[in-house]
């Protein structure tokens, strides 16, 4: 089976958070309380164990380049939605042949200072998720055999296997699984696994509508984000980067099942600079237990010759 | 006599077999989790239907089971909306399913202080002799104020009555107001159109 | 778009892939600024200035699609020799009644063209002068002057030129604090994509309608688009959002107070001879369209009344009520609130959180016999007589109001058949799911069933008033122990059928005025064609052309885009392949193209009508607007407009700027509610009201509530009422991120959270003046999943005089950090109800046709 994943480009998310309620629909999610954060338009929060899918709403005092201001000619024809629905869900209809595309008139004189002030700024969404890590810290350190690896790549708490023991809580670099209060065990985004079993799309890639969750095959995915960047550089956002796509760029997962597209540094969405899953130490350690062991046998050893000799 | 556990399923060979050696994939597998399907795969039909929400006219598929509604999502065949919803389209099956929906008729008598539950049919009936009632102690032959504008005019209607609503309605339901509503000498038809 | 439309927004997203420029102009940066090329910020109530300053630019630069204008435009007509301009006026157009706050017509019809020119879905013909008369108007649009060199100095091309003379981008940094430099990027990026290869749309909302000057609003849009040839062409277009899923269908089978089904006209009680002849005359033009106007009406009466509706009786015409005047919603809330209404019907709206000024809403349905409220689950209209804000504060006594209420709980669309007219003209089906539980009833059922008792109720009356509840037509299938009436039997009559055998009507071209055929809807004639229910197609997309029309059916006659005819050039040819839509097949001799065209199937485009031609045979080649009776698109409106043949700046009902363009201050024709229980702030630089207030929504919300704020998935994503400032209105307010504030206008005050952000900008206007504005989601109310102070209690009674909308998205008010409102009275039943006249009298700007400039107000205000 191949390994399917998201890639979750942020450039082309609206905040609508339609992803959040597909999830909790389709899962039949309770709600996570009902307050007012002050932190922009997000009163999720966090991922927790009723929300799997959350939108960080970021206000930024600086610029993003293709937001809000001039930016370069676009190659004909790059549809957003063109190589999307993998699953056997219908691309648009070439509307129009040929484009040529339109540009923001150059109109020399400065702007006045309010509108200086506006294009320092920018406003960025991201839709975050479990990344269902290629090396899963919550996988292995659960000790009861309930989250496995499915054959679609993805990683899968068990519900009823769960004994909510906690182990994958703290074992998550990206503090996405947590436990329920009321049957304490551990929940996370299961990457739909039912409805992938039924050759169904995840509930919130399908109600995207502006296709910035995007699944699919995770090689087809990484190749789209890379050229998603280069499309993106070539427009003006220098910034444009991946997010744990690839073992290389994020060893201490091994890359991300779900990955993302980013537009300025991982802290500023909330996302750790550079996750390590805890357990990935744990081959390291075992290793510097037995150069221990290995040297304190060989003093003994050296000991014990030396005194023979002596 | 019952089945004893055969070699074969001994976790060790099982590992091997399945080539999940560390035992972390499918071998972890629940008889649960084996037969995970989606809910959508079990339903007796599939209703098509249009998002009541905004005017955009996302198609939806209603699915059926046991004549419960189980899952409400996207139409992938719509030009509209290609199987996408926004979060309040995401949220039909809540809008539809939900506690807050009340099933019974509840009247509040003049003064009352609080509700109370009373038969469908009463209530028609209710509803029907206070429309015939005000419709003929307000019922405008001509108009009879002296020095109106349109004093002495033919105008064979009531202002007694009113309604709003209808931008949330079908528009068989809005044919059928307007219709009786017309028929009944009510001009005051109103709905969202002005909000 | 993006924050009330995402699914929409769709496809501007892909637009934007595929190299097309988005602008955006907001007063606020929101979810839609933030994914597109430009984020204009603007001021609020100040849309006019800022289109009529691209039309300023358009023209001063000729920008102009000047084929297109010339063949689909009346730019070359000449227009009467009577008519003044606001340029000779100080802002007002000759035909101003100063007694009445009305104008006239008569000076603004074409030269040589008897009375006023008819105008498709005109509403308020009975007004004009030389209407009611009789006679058929229009009779002489063949002869109407025109200079094809548009230099005519009363030509509307030069009028329109002189007209937005002033709007330049001075004007707009002045009016809009849009800086002069931005200005100029969007009107030349607007400006230079236009011609053969090039169109632009827009999209708006509310945020254009609900101002005192909104028709005007969409009126300079569409002025821009017909002068860059962006109307009727794939990819142009000004596209209307709605909020409503059907909110379309309830203007086409309107439950509107003053059009039936089609936009037919509500008959009028003023005219001498209230007969179907004279109502027909009134409404109907000699030319084009609109002279097939009397088969719809004869077709409607059949439908409705049935085989008692003949040729003799004039097909029970004389029947159907009629209108004196404005009997629109705020009209009605306002005589219910003096007591003058009995009965109310509420159905799936919820008017004391949604429209505006809720205290005044609450306070008529105090004063009425019976409520009946239809909906999932009782909103704050059903429960106004126990949780409203004055019932808590004490001022009112629950024991104290007489309304008897009744609530049916609704079925859902799940839980019935039926059809919404979306946004896009489409009307699409839905099945029924299940069946609803409990009493759970759809509309349909309800409403069949009332008529079916009132029928029984008055069918031994000999009283000629009970007549029409007799005679009409109420025999519909039913199904099921709970007697469901058919929904598609009401759609085929809807679409139409020949009385002599029942069968459907093909389009609504077949109907007849002879009393042949009955037609519940003529636009929406052909919706069940061949006894198809044409608006349950689903043919995949994938399966189709990119104009999809096998999906739904869109009216009229199943056509996508209207107007269609101007997709090609004069002579009938594609402007180019990239815009092929509708063209001319010279082989076929017939139009034809990827949408159904927007024209007499056969005629040529070289066709021209002879002398003395009526009705469809006037229609020239070239004649892209069918609908008008001289088939142009119109950059200037002879009539049909109850407020000017051009759109004009003026400010709102209350503003902080006095208006930069002209000495007249507000629209002179709007409605006012002048009521102690509506008070106005001064029409600008009232002390106490310094901020301009807006009021939007949220996508994670739905207008009133009623289907959103009782839904957890939905509460817990906006939970709480808030309101938007910026940093430097923080500051000069001490208001504090995620605090509270309490926020005033003369009807009410309202507490909610308050949210600090870039998004908010001050922005600069006419003498340096920093505008400061607040935004206002307006979602929350008193009961509800979350419940929070409601924006729309802020609100006063005051309209737009075309289609009676109230102006909620620019008005004044104050805002203070914390919560004040605790011991607040409303202005309907408070201690202000008590309390002498207001000292100070806000002045207005009316009447006065030679209203000289107003100076603010001199006697300082009571203070608060």
């Amino acid at each position: 089976m191949q390994e399917m994943g998201f890639f979750t480009d942020t450039t082309l998310c609206i905040g609508c958070k339609a992803c959040e309620v597909a999830c909790k629909q389709w899962n039949q999610l309770p709600d996570d309380g009902f307050s007012l954060t002050g932190m922009s338009y997000d009163n999720t929060g966090a991922l927790g164990a009723s929300t799997w899918r959350h939108v960080a709403f970021v206000e930024r005092t600086e610029p993003l380049p293709g937001q809000g201001s001039p930016r370069d000619g676009i190659e004909a024809g790059a549809g957003a939605f063109a190589e999307l629905r993998p699953l056997g869900q219908p691309a648009p209809t070439s509307l129009l042949h040929d484009v040529a595309p339109t540009h923001l008139a150059d109109v020399p004189a400065a702007l006045g200072p309010s509108q200086q002030a506006l294009g320092k700024f920018s406003w960025l969404m991201m839709s975050d998720v479990c990344k269902h890590c290629e090396r899963a810290g919550c996988l292995e350190a659960c000790p009861t055999g309930a989250i496995l690896r499915t054959e679609f790549g993805s990683v899968y708490i068990q519900p009823d296997v769960c004994n909510g023991c906690g182990y994958c809580v703290s074992a998550c670099p990206f503090g996405v699984v947590d436990r329920r209060e009321d049957d304490g065990r551990a929940w996370k985004c299961t990457l739909c696994y039912d409805r992938l079993e039924g050759g169904m799309v995840p509930a919130c890639a399908k109600a995207c509508p502006t296709a910035s969750i995007q699944f699919g095959p995770l090689e087809d995915l990484r190749e789209r984000a890379r050229t998603r960047v280069e499309q993106l550089r070539s427009r003006g956002v220098g910034g444009a980067h991946l997010y744990g796509e690839s073992a290389q760029s994020q060893p201490g997962t091994e890359g991300l099942h779900a990955f993302f597209l980013l537009c300025d540094r991982p802290e500023v969405y909330g996302l750790p600079p550079d996750p390590v899953v805890p357990t990935a130490k744990i081959v390291a350690s075992w290793r510097a237990m037995a150069t221990g062991v290995l040297s304190l046998a060989a003093l003994a050893l050296g000991a014990v010759l030396s005194a023979r000799r002596a | 006599m019952p089945k004893l556990p055969v070699l074969s399923d001994w976790p060790v060979l099982r590992q091997l077999r399945r080539r999940d050696p560390s035992g972390l994939g499918s071998t972890a597998a629940s008889p649960r989790t084996r037969s995970l399907a989606p809910r959508t795969a079990s339903a007796d039909r599939v209703a098509r239907s249009i998002c009541p929400y905004c005017a955009v006219g996302c198609g939806q598929l209603v699915y059926v089971k046991d004549e419960k509604i189980v899952d409400i999502e996207g139409d992938p065949d719509s030009p509209v909306s290609q199987g996408c919803l926004c979060p309040k389209g995401a949220a039909t099956f809540q809008l539809v399913t939900g506690a807050h929906r009340l099933e019974q008729v509840l009247y509040r008598r003049p003064g009352g202080t609080s509700w109370e539950a009373i038969p469908l049919e009463q209530a028609m009936e209710m509803v029907a002799q206070r429309v015939k009632k005000a419709r003929d102690e307000t019922w405008q032959e001509r108009v009879e104020d002296e020095g109106a504008e349109h004093h002495g005019d033919q105008v064979r209607r009531t202002l007694g009555i009113a309604h709003l609503g209808g931008a949330t309605l079908d528009n068989e339901e809005n044919y059928l107001l307007k219709k009786l509503f017309t028929a009944l000498g009510v001009v005051q038809v109103e709905n969202q159109a002005r909000i | 778009m993006a924050e009330c439309h995402p699914v929409a927004f769709r496809w501007v997203m892909e637009a934007k892939n595929r190299g097309a420029t988005i602008i955006h102009v907001d007063p606020r940066f929101t979810r839609t600024s933030a994914v597109s090329d430009l984020h204009v910020p603007i001021r609020p109530g100040s849309d006019i200035a800022f289109l009529g300053g691209i039309i300023h630019h358009v023209l001063e630069h000729d920008l102009w699609f000047e084929e297109y204008v010339r063949a689909y435009t009346n730019a070359s007509t000449i227009v009467d020799e009577g008519f003044r301009d606001t340029e000779d006026l100080e802002g007002f157009f000759s035909g101003f009644d100063a007694e009445s706050n009305t104008y006239s017509w008569e000076t603004w019809k074409y030269q040589g063209v008897d009375g006023v020119v008819p105008a498709a879905g005109h509403k308020l013909v009975y007004g004009e002068e030389g209407a009611g008369r009789g006679d058929l108007r229009g009779t002489k649009m063949l002869e109407r002057e025109t200079d094809p060199t548009l230099r005519h100095p009363r030509c509307v091309f030069q009028l329109l030129r002189r007209h937005f003379a002033r709007y330049t981008p001075e004007m707009v940094e002045e009016t809009c604090g849009i800086p002069k430099a931005l200005f100029l990027k969007v009107a030349e990026t607007l400006g230079r994509n236009s011609g053969r290869e090039r169109t632009g749309a827009f999209c708006y909302a509310v945020g254009w309608t609900q101002h005192t000057v909104g028709v005007q609003y969409i009126r300079t849009a569409a002025i821009l688009q017909l002068l860059l040839g962006n109307i009727g062409r794939p990819g142009g277009g000004i596209m209307a959002l709605r909020g409503h899923a059907s909110i379309q269908g309830s203007t086409d089978i309107p439950t509107l107070f003053d059009i039936l089904p089609g936009y037919l006209p509500m008959p009028h009680a003023s005219l001498p001879d209230r007969g179907l002849d004279q109502y027909v005359n009134n409404n109907a033009s000699a030319t084009h369209w609109w002279s097939e106007f009397r088969k719809y009406v004869v077709s409607l009466c059949k439908a409705w009344f049935g085989t008692a509706a003949t040729p003799e009786n004039d097909f029970l015409f004389d029947l159907l009520p009629r209108l004196t005047g404005n009997h629109s919603h705020m009209v009605t809330v306002s005589e219910m609130a003096d007591g003058k209404l009995k009965g109310y019907f509420v159905m799936g709206e919820n008017p004391t959180v949604g429209s505006m000024h809720g205290a005044l809403h609450r306070k008529g349905l105090r004063a009425l016999d019976w409520l009946v409220v239809r909906d999932f689950t009782l909103t704050e209209t059903a429960e106004f007589w126990r949780t409203a804000p004055e019932i808590a504060r004490g001022e009112v006594r629950t024991e104290e109001i007489r309304t008897e209420v009744f609530f049916f709980p609704a079925a859902t669309h799940t839980e019935k058949d039926g059809s919404f007219t979306n946004t896009q003209r489409m009307l699409q089906w839905h099945h029924r799911a299940v069946e609803p539980r409990g009493d759970c009833r759809s509309e349909l059922h309800f409403t069949y069933h009332l008529g079916k008792r009132l029928k029984a109720l008055y069918a031994g009356s000999t009283d000629p008033k009970d007549r029409a509840i007799q005679a009409l037509t109420w025999d519909y299938p039913t199904r099921g122990p709970q007697e469901d009436p058919d929904a598609e039997a009401v759609l085929r009559e809807v679409n139409g059928f020949t009385v002599a055998d029942g069968r459907p009507v093909p389009g609504f071209a077949e109907l007849k005025d002879d009393g042949s055929t009955a037609c519940g809807c003529w636009i929406y004639s052909g919706c069940f064609r061949d006894g198809v229910n044409q608006t349950a197609r689903r043919r995949p997309e994938r399966e189709q052309h990119w104009v999809a029309p096998d999906w739904g059916w869109a009216w009229p006659a199943n056509r996508r885009i209207l107007y269609n005819r101007t997709s090609a050039d004069p002579e009938g040819r594609p402007w180019s392949e990239r815009k092929r839509y509708v063209w001319w097949d010279e082989e076929q001799r017939q139009w034809t193209g990827y949408d159904v065209p927007d024209f007499v199937k056969d005629r040529p485009p070289s066709y021209r009508p002879p002398p003395g031609a009526r009705g469809t045979a006037a229609i020239s080649g070239d004649d892209a607007f069918i609908m008008q009776a001289d088939g142009k698109g119109w950059l200037f409106a002879p009539s049909g407009l109850l407020d000017g043949p051009f759109p004009t700046h003026y400010e709102p009902e209350e503003s902080v700027l006095e208006n930069p363009l002209y000495p007249q201050q507000c629209n002179p024709a709007r409605m006012e509610w002048h009521r102690r229980d509506n008070p106005y702030h001064a029409a600008w630089g009232d002390p106490r009201f310094p901020f301009v207030l807006t009021t939007y929504r949220l996508t994670e919300h739905h207008t009133a509530g009623g289907m959103s704020r009782w839904l957890s998935w939905l509460s817990e994503l906006q939970p709480e009422m808030f309101c938007e400032v910026s940093r430097e209105l923080a500051a000069e307010r001490g208001l504090r991120n995620g605090g509270w504030a309490t926020i005033t206008t003369a009807r009410g005050e309202i507490e909610c959270r308050v949210l600090v952000t870039d998004r908010m900008r001050p922005l600069r206007v006419k003498g340096g003046r920093t505008v400061h504005t607040i935004g206002l989601p307006y979602h929350w109310s008193f009961v509800g999943r979350v419940t929070g102070d409601p924006a729309n209690e802020l609100i006063g009674f005051v309209a737009d005089p075309n289609v009676s909308i109230q102006e909620s998205k620019a008005f004044t008010g104050d805002i203070r950090s914390g919560r004040h409102a605790r011991g607040r009275r409303s202005v309907t039943d408070g201690v202000a109800l008590r309390e002498p006249e207001p000292r100070i009298h806000a002045p207005r700007d009316l009447p006065g046709l030679h209203a000289k400039k107003r100076s603010p107000p001199v006697e300082p205000p009571e203070p608060r």
